[in-house]
């Protein structure tokens, strides 16, 4: 099966001929099956933000492709619209670009500009605004008499109204308060299970990756550093410190365990993992807990 | 697109140029200005673009910089060339072609104002090239400062000065972004007839304005929580000095404004 999304040699090069010319990503090749929730993280500076506006087309590639169902996006430069409703990108901050008068005319932006009118458009915008957590009472208000988390939600329903086949997330949660964030990462969670869709998530919150992701891919100085199942990823969690990353905190503290002489799995990631792992070692009871 | 605009960037650097006091770079530029509309000859205009070449060379600002910044007034000077080319009446005729004719005064008239235009640019260029915002703003509220007596407000004026060309950027940033979160919920900007291109923008200016407002806001809530009163009783951390290369630099100026003005005077 050709995996939904493949990106293939990727280098994006900016001010190139300039003394400015510097790399931000450097022949980084992935792929994303269909149906997948992955995780992608990186230290700033990674070239994370640059890796997903390729995806969509907001950024040319220097050299290298991106494959949406095994087509290249840039084979008709045309066509490249089509490709931003298939790879839906919400961007860090996304309240920051609403503008329309009412919340639902906002959210309506996206899918008008793919084309729906009528009963179609309208069902899009309110099976988004369900998705996220928007009420309709809320549908006819100003976007800007909204809260913060409120509006993040409006932005997100505002790229879930294209119905996207790959949806990218940039850090959906920053700047919201635990439970918001929570809420929010609840409600992407159920879209990914209810929906399939494919889920591109970026985030600094290692926590939040390792409870929600199927797949990480770890990104340092413009290359992929590894990827893998995030038990995979977080058992290398000294690579991961030594590349500006933190491990989740469950991780830190079976590390912490094991400093201690604990024979503790290094790859646990889960309290639930963990609780298992130290019961099991009271129960051989060589060593009381 | 938006790459394109260089007015107020700088170029870090440690030349002579670099390190002129900004109020002797603004004095030069003035006295460059006068210069350039005192002369009338190709020689006037020899030394004053040889001058211009030679501060560009001190200065090590690449030349390719400072032809870009002339890209934006490109219309502009076409537009004085073309006008003064034809439109000049004159003693001889060069060429004519039904109304439209160049005389001998024309084709001088067209190359002396496009030269006048492009140096006056570059000129200015070359000094918020190798002046940092900050100096320049720092140094034109010195020179204003005996306007102070009459109850001009120059700090206010300089410190808005200096915010604006320190948010230009940051709302260059900013509109890049706003422009990519669009595009990627499928705006257009390129096709459509021009009522609507300018409907088209409307996704971004309405976010801009949102966010230039509350930069403003949290920027003077910033300052107050600094106790910033204004210009009374405010004191300088870096005190400008006039040092030996400004009153050189100055004496310099001095000497070219005064041949161009002699050689005026001679019809030349």
């Amino acid at each position: 099966m050709t995996p939904i999304l493949e990106i293939k040699n990727l280098t994006h090069t900016y001010s190139v001929g300039t003394p400015f010319q510097r790399s931000a990503v450097e022949d980084v090749s992935f792929a994303v099956e269909e149906g997948e929730f992955l995780g992608l993280i990186g230290h700033t500076g990674s070239g994370k933000s640059t890796l997903i506006q390729h995806l969509n087309g907001l950024l040319k590639p220097t050299s290298g492709q991106i494959l949406l169902n095994g087509k290249d996006i840039w084979a008709e430069p045309k066509k490249i619209r089509d490709v931003r409703f298939q790879v839906g990108l919400v961007f860090q901050y996304p309240e920051y670009q609403l503008f329309e008068e009412t919340v639902y005319k906002d959210i309506a932006y996206g899918p008008t500009n793919k084309g729906l009118t009528g009963d179609a458009l309208d069902r899009c915008v309110r099976e988004a605004a369900r998705l996220v957590g928007v009420r309709d009472d809320q549908l006819n208000k100003s976007p800007f008499e909204l809260s913060g988390g409120q509006k993040r939600r409006v932005a997100l329903a505002g790229v879930l109204a294209m119905e996207p086949k790959v949806l990218v997330l940039d850090e959906p949660t920053a700047g919201l308060d635990p439970a918001g964030r929570e809420n929010l990462m609840a409600n992407i969670q159920n879209y990914h299970r209810n929906k399939g869709t494919t889920i591109i998530l970026v985030s600094h919150s290692m926590d939040e990756i390792a409870q929600n992701v199927d797949r990480i891919v770890v990104l340092k100085s413009a290359h992929v550093l590894m990827s893998g199942t995030p038990r995979k990823v977080f058992a290398w969690a000294e690579e991961l410190i030594s590349a500006g990353l933190d491990v989740p905190r469950i991780t830190q503290v079976a590390m912490a365990l094991r400093r201690r002489g604990l024979d503790i799995d290094p790859a646990v990631y889960t309290a639930d993992a963990l609780e298992k792992q130290l019961l099991a070692l009271r129960e051989e009871g060589d060593r009381p807990c | 697109m938006l790459k394109d605009i260089t007015l107020g960037q700088y170029f870090p650097g440690d030349t002579p140029a670099h390190r002129l006091d900004p109020r002797t770079k603004i004095l030069l530029v003035l006295l460059y200005i006068i210069a350039l509309f005192c002369a009338k000859s190709l020689v006037s205009y020899g030394l004053l673009a040889l001058t211009l070449a030679l501060c560009v060379r001190i200065s090590k600002v690449g030349l390719k910089s400072l032809v870009r910044g002339l890209k934006p007034v490109l219309f502009i000077i076409v537009f004085t060339g073309v006008l003064n080319l034809f439109f000049t009446p004159g003693d001889v005729y060069l060429l004519a072609w039904g109304p439209f004719r160049i005389s001998d005064t024309g084709l001088r008239n067209a190359v002396y104002m496009v030269l006048r235009i492009m140096l006056l640019i570059m000129g200015t260029f070359l000094m918020t090239y190798t002046t940092s915002p900050i100096s320049l703003t720092d140094g034109l509220e010195r020179l204003l400062n005996g306007l102070k007596r009459f109850r001009f407000p120059v700090h206010e004026l300089t410190m808005i000065m200096s915010i604006a060309l320190r948010f230009i950027p940051t709302l260059i940033e900013e509109t890049d972004k706003i422009m990519s979160a669009q595009k990627a919920r499928g705006a257009d900007f390129e096709s459509g007839n021009l009522i609507e291109k300018a409907k088209a923008m409307i996704p971004i200016l309405v976010p801009l304005f949102i966010s230039a407002f509350r930069r403003a806001d949290e920027l003077a809530t910033a300052m107050e929580c600094r106790c910033y009163h204004g210009g009374e009783g405010r004191t300088k951390l870096h005190i400008l000095q006039y040092q030996r290369r400004d009153y050189i630099a100055l004496a310099l100026g001095t000497l070219i404004l005064g041949s161009v003005i002699f050689l005026h005077f001679r019809g030349l």
